[in-house]
């Protein structure tokens, strides 16, 4: 070749990197979150007690006490548990939550989002308006109405928080089945003897998937903190799983007395789902086109 | 006095890449009462051009050049206020998608009544009879009942007319058209070609049309520039240049056109017009050039003479030979297929 | 029109007619827009005709029934001696008979697939071949249309609007149609690329004795491409004939409309100018009668009464429906 190239042209992914670390609240958000699934993962690692174990000569300590087994570094709560230990457990079940919620209701919401994006005509409206009632109702109070029917406990709350965030996923699917499905590109597969669930789910559905991965990152911090809100309502995760919420709402009664009980789990709820958003817009200003400049 | 004189503009934009220039020293003369046609594929920076002329870059864009007057006035110095009062009054421009050019919010009445409203301070009464007349100077029939009417409610080519009454509202010394024809069907678009003559002959303004279109050209223009990759390579009265073309491209872009075919295979430009990331060195077209000598790759050409109708070349032609051209021996093997 | 089928031809289609009705709002009559009406043609193996006419003049519908996305409303259309259904869909023999390209390079290639797996999709699609033997047919087939081995990896975005259409050509192939039906297929190119896709569709259809439908409305691409010629205005075939007699001899005040308007480099080519006025009109109101007769300078009494019908052309092969040419006024 004569040719001499000046510059290399970027591969995708570069080219999303590019975009999303122009962004630096992104970038702090995805470290953040790095760190805290590390951390939930590694739990045995870092937590320096059991989250169960019962201190009962250092009730209520405050952080920084030395108690006979050791550090205290956030102090303990009524039962003598160490609050550090609790909460990096704890990560365990916010992620947890926040992967099944979003799997949960992304799968759910992209299925039907994709027929009656695609089939259009009765299924479309039918499907719809069923969604459009599911958004009548306050998020809360409906997954609150849900866990009630369900029955309190960790798993029926997700289903709960799952059932509410699904109508987001149908609308933006079947938004984007819209737009996708008369390209000349669904066309030339129709022609060339694809059937329906071919076009949907090989041809139109990767086409689709960049605001589904933003509206699906941003609420699992969503699913955190609605689990959490059950949590703190009784209705989420059950005494003595050492669940954000619960721990939050176990503690409501020493929240003039022991400021570190209710202080710490509140502040990793809000850096969680802090550091989720940031991640979140960042991935939006990389995948929306619409926002892409050149 | 030319209109405008521009002279080494360069427009270099800031991608994801790293920089690239999608204007590389181009300079051009607008004489009044001229219509000037700049042709080229894409990529070729034709718009890039007129764009920065009218300061409506993005603003990743960074502009260079020597000269850049329009009606005695240098446009790289002015402020913007000043530009703004010049640019859509003395400078307009209208452009490919009359349905997007236009506000989907506002009527067509409307629309015109403002351009009218900020450069000339007409009060309600003369804007709207200075709108009815511009329509119906433009021929949009039952013009006073049209003031009222929507972009959408209309059909393309009368959005196009709407544009270019909006463009000559305020009898503009220079009008930039950009693809003025290319989204419109044929007949719409003899229409169109035939008005914007008309209405340059009558109001005596100067018209820049910029266009992919040969024939196009050749019925509206009466000199034309041809870009390439960024670069000015030729530039000739309109016969002139459709009879005896100067610069390799030209001619092998005109041979190429169907109407023009003397086989049933057409002479094609093998390759594709170089972008960002594969830029040859020496003269941008080597690596498509049927006439490609060593020299060409190693040192980029100078612009010829008028007599070789400015063209960016090593070794112009004259009635379809290289001048100056060391002999088919010494033509490099060219090695993208076609 | 009964004449017995002869072997080659593989596309046949007789007062083929496609209705849509539109619904506007809840209480109103839904419109009927007769998009296509009365369009009847022949297409041999080897044989290039083209469909010619300006927005709204029906030829995407034609596309959109000979592809059988859509299932014509009245009419027969006869695919290589089947008959497409009016309710049925068809099979997949059949479908994989006609095969097509589209206008935008950039939006007929999924962007999420790769060179390989758009040429592959058609073969795994239809038949059974196992993976290698589809990638061997696959690179086989980009060598044909011109593209380098190298490309089979790479995403429609990494090429330019030339080597995209050439991926749509190949894509079409791979299933050995019989009718490629190309719905404007250089338009959106630059004159350069224009001739290597000209060239490269010559070249193919002498290769694989393609027919093409070739829909445009650029006349001189058509000039150089065609067999024969279809001129449709509003819905209805205006004018058909050889593409020498219709170039040469244009009939229709419509065809010799659009030939005169077409600008040309050729000084000596321009012809003397039959500006239309007025816009196309709407198809939901089509105007009584001829459709053309509002712009049409040769229009008299009988044009906004009857419908002309498409008849042989007095002193001509060619078949015009006008009746200014009919009654020999012309």
């Amino acid at each position: 070749m004569t040719a001499v190239s000046a510059s290399v042209r970027p591969g995708r992914l570069k080219e999303f990197w590019r975009y999303f670390s122009e962004n630096h609240g992104a970038v702090a958000g995805l470290v953040l979150f790095a760190a805290l699934v590390f951390v939930a993962l590694a739990a045995p690692l870092f937590a320096p007690f059991n989250p169960d174990q019962q201190f009962r000569d250092a009730l209520l300590v405050p952080p920084m006490t030395r108690g006979s087994e050791g550090l205290f570094l956030l102090g303990t709560d009524a039962l003598g548990r160490d609050i550090l230990s609790r909460l990096i457990y704890g990560a365990r079940f916010s992620l947890f939550i926040g992967v099944v919620v979003v799997s949960v209701s992304l799968i759910g919401g992209v299925i039907i989002g994709m027929f009656a994006g695609f089939f259009r005509g009765w299924v479309d409206t039918t499907i719809m308006r069923v969604m459009d009632v599911i958004l009548a109702f306050p998020s809360l109070l409906l997954a609150l109405t849900l866990v009630a029917i369900l029955g309190p406990g960790l798993t029926n709350a997700m289903i709960a928080i799952a059932i509410v965030a699904q109508p987001h996923y149908v609308r933006l699917t079947r938004a984007a089945v819209l737009s996708e499905r008369n390209r000349d590109y669904v066309t030339a597969a129709r022609v060339s003897g694809a059937g329906p669930l071919w076009l949907m789910f090989v041809t139109i559905l990767p086409n689709c998937m960049a605001p589904l991965i933003v509206q699906a990152a941003l609420s699992f911090s969503g699913a955190i903190l609605d689990a959490a809100a059950l949590g703190f309502l009784g209705m989420g995760a059950q005494p003595p799983t050492p669940e954000w919420g619960t721990m939050l709402a176990e503690a409501r009664e020493f929240i003039t007395r022991a400021w570190w009980v209710v202080t710490f789990p509140g502040l990793a709820i809000l850096i969680t789902v802090l550091a989720i958003n940031l991640m979140g817009d960042g991935l939006r200003d990389a995948l929306d086109p619409k926002l892409k400049r050149s | 006095m030319p209109i405008l004189e521009i002279s080494n503009l360069s427009v270099d934009f800031r991608t994801v890449g790293g920089q690239f220039r999608a204007v590389d020293g181009v300079s051009m003369t607008v004489e009044p009462g001229e219509i000037v046609s700049i042709v080229g594929e894409s990529g070729s920076g034709k718009s890039v051009s007129m764009l920065a002329l009218m300061g409506l870059l993005p603003w990743t864009a960074t502009i260079t050049a020597d000269k850049m007057m329009f009606d005695g006035k240098d446009l790289l110095t002015i402020p913007a206020r000043e530009r703004r009062r010049i640019v859509g009054k003395d400078l307009a421009m209208i452009f490919q998608e009359p349905m997007s050019s236009l506000n989907p919010c506002y009527t067509v009445g409307w629309q015109i009544g403002e351009v009218l409203k900020v450069h000339l301070g007409l009060d309600k009464r003369a804007r709207r009879d200075r709108t009815v007349e511009l329509l119906e100077l433009v021929g949009i029939p039952s013009a006073a009942e049209r003031l009222d009417t929507y972009p959408h409610q209309m059909s393309g080519g009368m959005n196009q007319r709407v544009m270019i009454a909006m463009a000559i509202a305020c009898n503009p010394k220079l009008l930039i058209a950009d693809e003025p024809t290319t989204a419109l069907d044929v007949t719409i678009q003899a229409q169109i070609l035939d008005l914007l003559a008309k209405l340059q002959r009558e109001t005596g303004m100067a018209l820049v049309l910029i266009t992919h279109d040969m024939g196009v050209v050749a019925e509206t223009a009466n000199r034309v520039s041809v870009q390439y990759a960024g670069q000015k390579v030729e530039e000739q009265p309109v016969s002139e240049l459709f009879a005896d073309p100067h610069h390799p491209y030209t001619a092998a872009l005109l041979s190429a056109l169907p109407e023009r075919a003397t086989t049933r295979r057409l002479p094609s430009i093998p390759g594709v017009v170089p972008g960002q990331y594969d830029r040859p060195s020496g003269c941008l077209f080597s690596p498509r050039c049927a006439f490609v000598t060593e020299r060409c790759v190693e040192k980029a050409p100078v612009t010829q003479g008028q007599a070789a109708g400015y063209a960016l070349c090593h070794y112009p032609l004259n009635q379809g030979k290289p001048v100056g051209h060391p002999g088919p021996a010494a033509i490099l093997d060219r090695r993208l297929s076609a | 029109m009964n004449a017995p089928v002869s072997p080659n031809v593989v596309l046949e289609a007789q007062h083929l007619a496609r209705h849509y009705s539109l619904k506007r709002g809840m209480f109103a009559e839904p419109a009927t827009v007769r998009a296509l009406s009365e369009a009847s043609f022949k297409l041999s193996a080897g044989k290039t005709l083209a469909v010619v006419g300006e927005s709204g003049c029906g030829k995407s519908t034609l596309a959109r029934l000979v592809t059988m996305i859509e299932p014509p409303t009245a009419g027969e259309l006869i695919i290589d001696g089947k008959q497409v259904h009016h309710t049925e869909a068809p099979s997949h023999e059949l479908r994989r008979k006609v095969q097509i390209v589209f206008q935008d390079p950039y939006g007929s290639l999924n962007p999420r697939q790769k060179v390989g797996t758009i040429l592959e999709e058609p073969l795994r699609l239809n038949t059974s071949l196992s993976a290698s033997e589809r990638q061997q047919k696959a690179r086989a087939m980009m060598e044909k249309v011109g593209l380098r081995p190298e490309h089979y990896d790479r995403y429609p975005h990494m090429f330019s609007g030339g080597q995209r259409q050439r991926i749509a050509i190949a894509r079409a192939l791979m299933l050995n149609p019989k009718i490629l039906v190309l719905d404007e297929p250089v338009s959106a190119l630059d004159v350069s690329i224009q001739a290597q896709v000209l060239n490269l569709l010559m070249d193919l259809q002498q290769e694989f004795g393609l027919a093409y439908l070739f829909i445009s409305h650029d006349l001189s691409v058509v000039r150089h491409i065609a067999d024969e010629v279809m001129v449709m205005y509003l819905g209805r075939p205006v004018e058909f004939g050889t593409a020498d007699e219709i170039f040469n001899t244009p009939r229709h005040p419509y065809t010799r409309a659009l030939l005169s308007a077409t600008p040309t480099t050729e000084p000596e080519k321009r012809r003397e100018r039959i500006r239309l006025t007025g816009e196309l009109p709407s198809p939901l109101r089509p105007p009584r009668g001829c459709a053309f007769h509002p712009r049409c300078p040769f229009a008299y009494e009988p044009c906004d009464v009857d419908q002309p019908k498409l008849l042989q052309a007095p002193g001509g092969n060619a078949k015009v429906a006008c009746f200014a040419v009919q009654g020999e006024l012309l």
